[in-house]
């Protein structure tokens, strides 16, 4: 680009948004073509022949039987599937549950060990080590910390109710397979959020809590009208990230419980998986995993929203 | 929470201001040993089961390992310590391979998924061009399209697709196991959200002396940037460390195999041994963990350019 460009505008003194337009927009779609290449071929289109599944009767294997348009057959029986309920509610659970959980730990442990204390970065790292254990081996690994008659967890609580409660049958008992997968979920994932949290804390210029001081601010109202304000990007992208995380739980319920008991763990993505995959029902588990994206994708829209009214504040 | 960060900043200041503050200096010390306890009992809570984990790997006696079990000795290594666990895994199943093919294609996915997200993410943050918004929206909605829900169709595609040494499927292959996932609309999204907070009076400074958008990108946004960078590429590693459908799906025998493969393998054959599974878990875990540590210190570095727009 430029001797021509630097001719024109080095005469202006102040920049003012630049013309050359056109440039721009090669450069721009440039940029963006090996991904957008990428995403289509592997995302956008399997996704859209799904939609076209869902439509059908497709099966894994074709077999004697011929697919067929079935129109909205899968859609209609989705209403009337107790299990993909159940799977739907699970999901809203964990997301209820875990999301509000889990972000307000991770600010708390990054609050916590951002502190100029000595050995705080042995606690980051402690705190954080879970994140790069594969899901796969931490589930491994918990089934074996839950196991009903000498699990070391049992024997926790045990010991710290003083023989009264327990044991329980964890991963067995549809009241508690649920909430065991969400412990170890928040174990998982929580130190993630933290590194998160941390890199927005370090980037709130010292200046205000000075001024804040100054003008007598205690420590619980600048956390609320400084630290909490200053985090609000931070925290948006806490929340989507943990949101859609949520949403996409299959590894736990895989490798821990296949659903189980009694549909007490089912999730919609492992219900997706198992009804393709196990049951060879394509065309029914697409139906599932579209309407599942509409239902997903309204959850997140508010959110996101907020991010386009930042960044057009910032343009 | 905000009030124990104040307080111990307060413990840190200038010495000129002890004196003034001696008499509060039990109450200083006693938040500071309340802050303590806290992170150690977090540390316990966050730490106990890769320790549980490292110290089973280490009982080649299978039966001592579930006695121990149930109470504190689960943390201790006693008894017979051995590697013995480790090279029955090894012997068990060809871990070598597994851990190659493991690392082969999570470099291939991170190093080019950096340079493509990361390419594509700076033009939606920073370049103006009609579409623009409407990108970042789709970006977002891919985000939320679980992997798992596109497996089939995915699947029945790369089942037909040709590669260059003149086989008509992608079955059975590292490609498979690579390009579906260079490009990744989270880690997009997650150099969107750290390039928008980029002072632009930066770039605006090198566009007026004629930099092209490119060398913009390559000698001033990517510097800048290796904190995001460090982040993507942690998290990459992490998710692909931990793929196991696909790869399920993809792969006939060991060949093209990943660890997390190998380790559902290693749990269908009998006979099940606990040790040896630990093993295994641990040989995951510990290089990752060190990686991380090296790396740590990467994560931390954004501080000014971050969060600062509030």
């Amino acid at each position: 680009m430029s001797i021509s460009m630097r001719t024109k505008t080095s005469t202006i003194a102040k920049p003012k948004k630049p013309r050359w337009h056109r440039k721009e927009y090669f450069s721009a779609w440039a940029f963006a073509a090996p991904a957008l290449i990428l995403l289509l071929i592997f995302l956008i289109i399997p996704f859209f022949i799904a939609i076209y599944f869902s439509f059908t009767n497709q099966r894994l294997i074709s077999g004697p039987l011929r697919t067929n348009f079935v129109e909205l057959r899968n859609y209609l029986q989705m209403l009337g599937d107790g299990s993909l309920h159940r799977a739907l509610l699970n999901n809203s659970l964990f997301g209820m549950i875990v999301v509000p959980v889990e972000t307000s730990l991770a600010l708390f442990l990054a609050i916590l060990i951002n502190q100029k204390m000595r050995g705080v970065t042995v606690f980051r790292t402690i705190y954080f080590s879970p994140v790069v254990a594969p899901l796969v081996v931490v589930a491994v690994v918990w089934t074996f910390l839950y196991n009903p008659g000498q699990g070391l967890i049992n024997e926790f609580i045990k010991a710290i109710s003083f023989g009264h409660l327990g044991p329980y049958d964890w991963l067995s008992n549809p009241e508690l397979a649920l909430p065991a997968i969400m412990i170890l979920s928040i174990w998982q994932g929580v130190g993630f959020q933290m590194v998160v949290y941390l890199v927005g804390l370090q980037g709130i210029p010292e200046p205000l809590y000075e001024a804040a001081r100054v003008d007598g601010a205690g420590r619980w109202r600048q956390f609320w009208h400084i630290t909490l304000p200053q985090l609000r990007n931070t925290t948006i992208f806490v929340l989507i990230a943990t949101t859609i995380l949520s949403f996409k739980l299959y590894a736990q319920v895989e490798v821990m419980t296949h659903g189980g008991p009694q549909n007490a763990t089912a999730t919609v993505v492992w219900y997706v998986v198992h009804q393709s995959i196990d049951n060879v029902r394509v065309g029914y588990a697409s139906a599932v995993a579209v309407v599942f994206f509409l239902i997903v994708l309204m959850r997140v829209i508010p959110v996101l929203r907020s991010v386009i009214v930042t960044e057009e504040r910032e343009m | 929470m905000a009030l124990t960060t104040q307080k111990v900043k307060a413990s840190v200041t200038p010495p000129q201001k002890a004196s003034q503050r001696s008499l509060s200096s039990g109450r200083k010390y006693a938040w500071l040993t309340l802050n303590y306890l806290l992170m150690i009992l977090l540390a316990i809570f966050f730490l106990f089961p890769t320790v549980f984990m490292l110290v089973s790997s280490l009982k080649a006696n299978e039966n001592q390992l579930l006695q121990d079990l149930s109470t504190v000795s689960a943390f201790i290594p006693y008894g017979d310590i051995s590697l013995q666990n480790y090279s029955d895994a090894f012997h068990r199943l060809p871990f070598g391979l597994y851990m190659f093919n493991s690392a082969l294609l999570i470099t291939c996915i991170v190093a080019l998924g950096l340079v493509v997200n990361s390419l594509i993410a700076y033009a939606l943050a920073r370049i103006p061009f009609p579409g623009r918004k409407l990108l970042v929206v789709v970006i977002v909605a891919l985000i939320v399209i679980p992997f798992e829900s596109v497996v089939v169709p995915l699947l029945l595609m790369v089942n037909q697709f040709p590669w260059f040494d003149g086989s008509t499927t992608w079955i059975n292959s590292y490609q498979v196991q690579i390009i579906p996932f260079i490009a990744d609309a989270f880690s997009v999204f997650l150099f969107y959200q750290f390039f928008i907070d980029i002072p632009k009076a930066f770039e605006e400074a090198a566009l007026v002396d004629g930099a092209s958008r490119w060398r913009i990108y390559w000698q001033l946004v990517v510097p800048l940037s290796r904190p995001v960078f460090a982040t993507v590429a942690i998290w990459q590693v992490i998710t692909h460390l931990g793929d196991f459908l696909w790869p399920l799906l993809v792969t006939r025998g060991d060949t093209y195999r990943p660890l997390m493969v190998g380790m559902d393998v290693f749990f269908d054959q009998a006979p099940l041994r606990w040790g040896d599974i630990m093993a295994f878990a641990s040989m995951i875990i510990i290089p990752v963990l060190i990686a991380f540590l090296l790396f740590q210190k990467w994560f931390l570095r954004s501080a000014a350019l971050t969060g600062s727009t509030g």
